[in-house]
């Protein structure tokens, strides 16, 4: 919403304050100021002048010298190269030292164009007579200026006076960001009353009268409202003979300051008062409406109609319309028909002010992709109370700027009037909320300033109907303490009864898990919920892989964002590519973030959103390495049981033989991997990319931190080295499950020191030595106790195919 | 006999005093004191003594062995430490060389804001708590007083899954969910993960962060609001922080207002970064609406509280100075090492 503070001011009479006071004031009373833009910021010293006299340029064809007349005793000298200038013109004159806001090809220069005195082609000239764009305007807003050439100036103009406030443009237009709940501030009056609130002034809004001729309205027109829940009020007048004309100036200025054209008198007088009230007006050709009737109703499904801006709409049963006797003229609410428009030729016109439903409106407008002026407005919601009293406006200054013949009576179709509601007054309550101590005396004294009034006998406030926002005890604390100033509020803490400030445990190994990955050198990353469905076919799985069982949004910004993640990898793998495009070398990511498992699809319930560690890594380091890094996130929350790798993983994205699921006690916690090349390729990396996926679930519900100390033993270690012939398809780990189920109480701790296959090893094995390490806690171990337990081991190593090396 | 071991001593001492090194020094010792050195001799020789000569000759013997033991003694310090101080000379190294360090990761800067804002409202006796990212209507908007075709749904540009399942466009369904399962005082915070429906450019993302925060008891004011907010503005952005609460409008809080604070760029004078207001906005918060308590299931005449949200990346941009959001959802190492 903008409105013009000239305009306001008038409201506000005795308002006076810098533009700077102004802003600042409102903002706090709870109108906030997003902006203020002065008309003349770069407009200085243009005064209204006459020209004189008019002779040609002796060294230039194009250019004339002119005597200007600007109120003082002498005439200035000015050179102009403007075809349109003449003796007896009333110009915009910029004197010398003056700025005018950009040039007359209307680019607008910030901060102005100075304008000197000084010589063209060697005669002296001592300023610069204007046209429109000079003074930052255009000949849109200005119809009256000539398009190539100075502004001439209207005859009423007066000699010497400031050209900038004749114009209006000495005013500042305020931009505020009114909230849905203030329907009545989308408007010059309810900003005006807030105004007068706020500088604690007297509000003055115009007197309304009634007017019209001895005739009859319901003679000219029956208006029939099928449906009162979406049109609430419909009221209706006729002005007859109209004449157009432009609008005065007063008027033109108001609105060119709303930032609206001036059109003519009739339509200049809509918008006015769309402006002043908020309430928008249609006025209907009415010798074109048939069988002198107006219904509103709904339309039919699949009915098509034409706007007045020539476009084909189609209607269903929903969107409100209005009809003549025998068709459709208007879309209610968003736009009039081409059929029933406002031409030149038109001779009596029939007004509507109504008060449609403003849900209604909203969803109308967006099915039909139609937000217009009148639409924008309604949609709020408007106080019907209004629809009479614009109505009435509007007719009065008809009658007032001699546009036509305004006919007796109003049609006014209101079967429920809306009341406003009466809130008991509860100061204690009031104060309680705010934690303030303010007194009843001047809760009331701010009530007045904006028309609530405190009825002592039921101990009421009554509420004006304007204010729908008004319901409830909270919603009149805020009243009290917009006008009180949030700033005088005191600032005290919260002391009731005392909480603890606490974090949950997961919050907490989330944060652990953070820590440990990031000393291995992991940095966080933060990647989209959403993605493209595509990025299963760059992750080559399958057709029916589960993973492709994503949520998909209804409403996307584009297929690029239209599913929900149900695997982490492929925002690590887009963000690994961007460091890899751009050169970064030796890059370690990590993500902390959901993925989103439907329960069914489509999903009738809230899905599973499980948390995912998601470690990514190219440059140095390899599979070995990321086993590490993930075992020293087991270890940093506690979780010091043997973890388990198997190779069964089967995920398509990652490297057939170089993938494992992650096993601790006995369940798949996660995965880790080399990615495919294929898939490495999608992503534009060359090179090795290494992958580990952890569900923090399972971390959480597995971590502890429930030590208890063992006894530091200081008997000595026997260490016995075991070299092994080993069958190529048996793992390590299965080497190390005999160790670990055979060992016995004193097998300490087992090593792998060498592996190795080639030339020296047969066919289909491979060669594996350890050393083991056997300790015993109460005593020193003797030679017996060690060969017993490599003897238990040695028998199951047996077991696998494996035989000791020679 | 006398003149002899005078003799032996002298040289002895002569010989230690001309040793340049602990070598040489124990040659010396070897040379007088050992099993074939002159003074052992002269102990050896003994026998060919007078016995009533023998205590003397032997005292002097040892007396003279003691003094040669002194002086090698003192001298093998004196050599001992030159040694050392040859060996730390020939060891120094240049400091300035460059630092074996293993490349340490970093965490988000969203991170790093969010940990500051925990470690303060934990402080002051907030609880941490999520809620889920995808969610239904219902605690989205209605259970917020936001009912249907409220004009402030759209408003949100609202990503729908259905009718009734959506992704969250605020934090603040939080709030209903712990009120629905928590009896007050309450006080808690909600960070977590929104969208919204705009498109991606240097200031807008269809998914951001927001940082809930609530408290609900018998007797908690706007005035409390006021210093909660105020202490937490100080700590997180300095003690000479000055705030300002301009009424504004929520359909989730009565009365609801936006909090300003004096830029910490250029404490209040004006400048690019506040585009020239002096005053950076920084949330938005408000008294929880009655009919919010009500539907929640808390009694608005038992209890009242305040709410406020927090933009996380509106902190993270501000704080770090980080003018495009769009770096923060990159991930690029670069960009992330500086935090």
């Amino acid at each position: 919403m903008n409105t013009s503070l000239n305009w306001i001011k008038d409201l506000v009479p005795g308002l006076e304050c810098t533009d700077q006071e102004y802003m600042d004031a409102m903002t706090l009373s709870g109108t906030k100021v997003e902006q203020g833009v002065r008309l003349d910021k770069d407009l200085d010293k243009i005064v209204i002048g006459k020209v004189e006299k008019v002779e040609q340029h002796p060294d230039a064809d194009k250019l004339v010298i002119c005597q200007v007349n600007i109120g003082q005793d002498e005439l200035i000298q000015i050179v102009t190269g403007a075809p349109n200038v003449f003796e007896g013109a009333k110009v915009p004159v910029v004197l010398d030292g003056g700025r005018v806001a950009g040039g007359h090809d209307g680019k607008l220069v910030e901060g102005g164009v100075k304008i000197k005195k000084g010589k063209l082609r060697g005669v002296e000239s001592y300023g610069m007579m204007c046209s429109i764009d000079e003074l930052g305007s255009t000949t849109e807003m200005f119809p009256d200026a000539a398009e190539d050439g100075l502004y001439i100036l209207p005859d009423d103009a007066v000699v010497g006076e400031s050209a900038v406030s004749y114009l209006g443009l000495d005013d500042l237009i305020v931009e505020y960001e009114v909230t849905s709940n203030r329907v009545d501030c989308f408007s010059i009056l309810g900003i005006a009353r807030e105004a007068a609130a706020t500088f604690d002034k007297k509000f003055v809004p115009p007197v309304v009268k009634e007017v019209g001729n001895s005739e009859n309205v319901n003679d000219f027109i029956k208006v029939r409202v099928e449906n009162n829940d979406l049109c609430k009020r419909y009221t209706a007048r006729v002005v007859k003979n109209v004449k157009f004309a432009p609008s005065p100036k007063w008027m033109q200025n108001r609105l060119r300051a709303q930032g609206i054209r001036p059109i003519n008198n009739l339509v200049d007088i809509t918008n006015y008062v769309m402006e002043e009230f908020g309430q928008p007006m249609h006025a209907y050709d009415l010798s074109t409406i048939s069988g002198n009737e107006i219904v509103v109703n709904t339309a039919k499904d699949g009915d098509e109609f034409v706007t007045l801006d020539g476009q084909t709409r189609k209607l269903d049963e929903n969107i409100l319309m209005i009809n003549d006797g025998e068709k459709p003229v208007g879309i209610a609410g968003i736009m009039g028909g081409e059929n029933s428009m406002i031409t030149e030729n038109v001779k009596d016109v029939l007004f509507e002010a109504a008060c449609f439903d403003g849900t209604n409106i909203r969803l109308s407008s967006k099915k039909l992709g139609m937000r217009t002026d009148a639409s924008s407005k309604f949609e709020k919601g408007l106080d019907p109370n209004l629809a009479l009293v614009a109505m009435n406006r509007a007719c009065q200054l008809i009658e007032e700027l001699g546009v036509g013949e305004v006919v007796g009576g109003a049609i006014d179709i209101y079967p429920v009037k809306r009341e406003g509601v009466k809130i008991p007054f509860e100061p204690e309550k009031y104060n309680k909320l705010l934690g303030t101590d303010i007194d009843k005396d001047t809760m009331i004294s701010y009530f007045k300033k904006i028309d609530l009034v405190y009825n002592a006998q039921t101990n009421e406030i009554e509420v004006p109907s304007w204010r729908q926002d008004l319901l409830c005890d909270a919603d009149i604390a805020e009243e009290v303490i917009r006008f009180y100033g949030y700033d005088k509020v005191p600032t005290t803490l919260p002391n009731g009864q005392s909480t603890t400030g606490k974090i949950s445990f997961k919050h907490y190994i989330e944060k652990m898990v953070k820590n440990t990955v990031e000393h291995c050198g992991f940095s966080q990353g933060m990647t989209y919920s959403f993605e493209s469905p595509k990025v299963f076919d760059k992750l080559l799985l399958d057709k029916d892989d589960e993973s492709r069982k994503a949520i998909k949004i209804a409403n996307p910004l584009g297929e690029d964002y239209s599913i929900m993640r149900t695997l982490s990898v492929n925002g690590m793998m887009t963000s690994l590519s961007t460091n890899f495009g751009r050169r970064n070398q030796n890059v370690r990511l990590y993500e902390l973030g959901n993925v989103y498992l439907p329960k069914q699809l489509p999903i009738t319930e809230l899905p599973d959103e499980k948390m995912k560690l998601t470690l990514g890594m190219y440059g140095e380091g390899d599979f070995f390495d990321m086993k590490g890094f993930i075992e020293e996130v087991f270890e940093s929350v506690g979780m010091r049981d043997k973890v388990e790798y198997s190779p069964e993983s089967k995920l398509n994205f990652l490297h057939p033989g170089r993938q494992a699921n992650v096993i601790y006690n006995g369940e798949v916690i996660g995965y880790i991997g080399e990615v495919h090349p294929t898939v490495a390729s999608n992503y534009a990396i060359k090179g090795r990319v290494y992958l580990a996926v952890l569900d923090m679930e399972s971390i959480t519900k597995n971590a502890s931190f429930d030590y208890k100390y063992k006894q530091i033993v200081n008997f000595p270690a026997s260490t016995r080295d075991l070299s092994m012939v080993v069958p190529k398809d048996v793992l390590v780990g299965d080497i190390e499950k005999i160790f670990d189920q055979r060992g016995g109480k004193y097998l300490e701790s087992y090593k792998l020191f060498d592996i190795y296959e080639g030339e020296q090893i047969k066919e289909g094995f491979k060669s594996v030595a350890y050393s083991l390490v056997f300790r015993g806690k109460e005593k020193n171990l003797e030679e017996n106790d060690i060969t017993k337990a490599m003897k238990k081991i040695l028998n199951g190593l047996e077991g696998l195919g494996i035989e000791l090396r020679a | 006999m006398n003149e002899k071991l005078l003799e032996i001593k002298d040289s002895a001492i002569r010989q230690i005093k001309e040793a340049s090194n602990l070598s040489a020094l124990n040659d010396v010792r070897v040379a007088f004191l050992g099993k074939k050195g002159e003074l052992t001799a002269v102990l050896k020789s003994m026998k060919d003594v007078k016995p009533e000569d023998r205590p003397k000759v032997g005292q002097m013997v040892n007396e003279a062995r003691k003094q040669i033991e002194t002086i090698l003694e003192e001298t093998k310090v004196k050599l001992e430490k030159e040694a050392l101080d040859i060996k730390l000379k020939e060891e120094v190294i240049d400091v300035t060389l460059p630092a074996k360090k293993k490349k340490v990761g970093h965490s988000h800067p969203n991170t790093l804001v969010l940990n500051e804002v925990e470690r303060i409202f934990t402080g002051m006796g907030y609880e941490v708590v999520e809620g889920p990212e995808i969610e239904e209507d219902y605690y989205n908007f209605e259970a917020l007083n936001i009912p249907a075709n409220h004009p402030a749904k759209d408003e949100q540009d609202t990503f729908y899954i259905n009718d009734k399942i959506l992704l969250r466009t605020q934090t603040s369904p939080v709030q209903v969910r712990v009120m629905e399962r928590q009896k007050p005082p309450i006080r808690m915070i909600a960070p977590g993960r929104v969208f919204r429906a705009d498109e991606v450019d240097a200031t807008h993302s269809p998914s951001f962060h927001q940082i809930e925060g609530m408290v609900i008891d018998k007797n908690v004011t706007f005035s409390d609001l006021k210093g909660t907010l105020t202490k937490f503005v100080r700590q997180m952005f300095g003690d000479d922080t000055k705030v300002k609460f301009r009424p504004h409008h929520f359909p989730f809080t009565e009365p609801s207002a936006e909090m300003d604070i004096s830029c910490f760029k250029c404490g209040g004078k004006g400048c690019r970064f506040c585009k020239g207001e002096g005053w950076i906005e920084i949330l938005g918060c408000g008294m929880v609406h009655p009919k919010v308590l009500k539907m929640s299931g808390i009694d608005p005449n038992e209890y009242q509280g305040f709410a406020f949200g927090v933009g996380l990346e509106r902190i993270t941009l501000l704080k770090y100075e980080i003018d495009d959001m769009r770096l923060l959802y990159e991930n690029d190492d670069r960009f992330l090492e500086q935090f």
